[in-house]
């Protein structure tokens, strides 16, 4: 039911590779921190692989809104990576398609942050 | 706790974050055993998700005097599930559209859109104190029973 984060690094960008559920509560909170986390320590490519995530809520939906803002207001850029299917329709449904960056292939999408 | 009459159970559960995922399984397991298809099924569970963190987080604050309840309704042609809280109540005139650019980079206000969105029928009343939700999906081929 939790999600699980880890962070590896890949010809300068950071990605956040998360499992799990990003719902209200501990997901959402977890996503936070882990993305605050990165910003303080200077990282400004960031890359979410969401691969692994099954579930998102619309607290969830709302934790990838505010990193994405949060990460824009410190001159960086943040980008989603492999959507699962549910993921993908609730971003069309809410809009949000057109706000991020999402990307199918990792090394296509590491290539195509600003150097 | 749940009582059953027929088709109908009732939950009366704590204002919890806990109580949220029971009712999130609940609805799965109801809208599984109505024979809707894996999609409406998401939808479902997902809706009442929605109308539950609404419940525990915006109606009762998490007052642990307060309680939510849930029930769920096959009458052969559609589920009714209804959720309600003793909170302040809801002012849906105040609800926006998140789609809109001025709302679409908002860290929240999506659940009830969501919930009208995988719904056939969304209703709100106001219970004094309170509100109650109440979400239907119709079966658009024959179900099984709860």
């Amino acid at each position: 039911m939790t999600m699980k984060t880890s962070t590896r690094q890949v010809d300068g960008v950071t990605i956040l590779d998360l499992s799990g559920r990003i719902t209200l509560g501990e997901g959402s909170v977890q996503l936070r921190d882990a993305v605050r986390d990165l910003i303080s320590k200077g990282s400004k490519r960031i890359l979410l692989n969401l691969a692994e995530v099954n579930y998102i809520d619309s607290s969830g939906i709302g934790e990838l809104v505010s990193a994405f803002t949060s990460v824009r207001n410190q001159g960086g850029e943040l980008k989603l990576l492999k959507l699962t299917k549910k993921v993908h329709d609730l971003l069309q449904i809410t809009k949000l398609y057109t706000v991020f960056d999402i990307k199918d292939d990792e090394a296509a999408a590491v290539a195509s942050f600003a150097k | 706790m749940a009582d059953s009459i027929a088709s109908r159970y009732t939950y009366t559960l704590d204002s919890s974050l806990e109580s949220v995922n029971r009712v999130e399984q609940a609805a799965e397991q109801i809208a599984q055993k109505a024979g809707l298809n894996e999609d409406a099924v998401f939808q479902v569970s997902m809706a009442v998700r929605e109308a539950a963190v609404n419940a525990v987080l915006h109606g009762n604050a998490y007052d642990a005097q307060k309680k939510i309840t849930a029930s769920f309704e096959n009458t052969g042609n559609a589920l009714i599930i209804r959720i309600a809280d003793q909170g302040k109540g809801l002012d849906i005139t105040q609800l926006t559209d998140p789609r809109t650019p001025e709302n679409l980079l908002s860290g929240s206000g999506r659940g009830i859109f969501l919930i009208r969105s995988f719904m056939d029928e969304v209703h709100f009343k106001q219970l004094h104190p309170g509100t109650e939700l109440t979400l239907i999906k119709h079966f658009t081929s024959a179900p099984r029973g709860m």
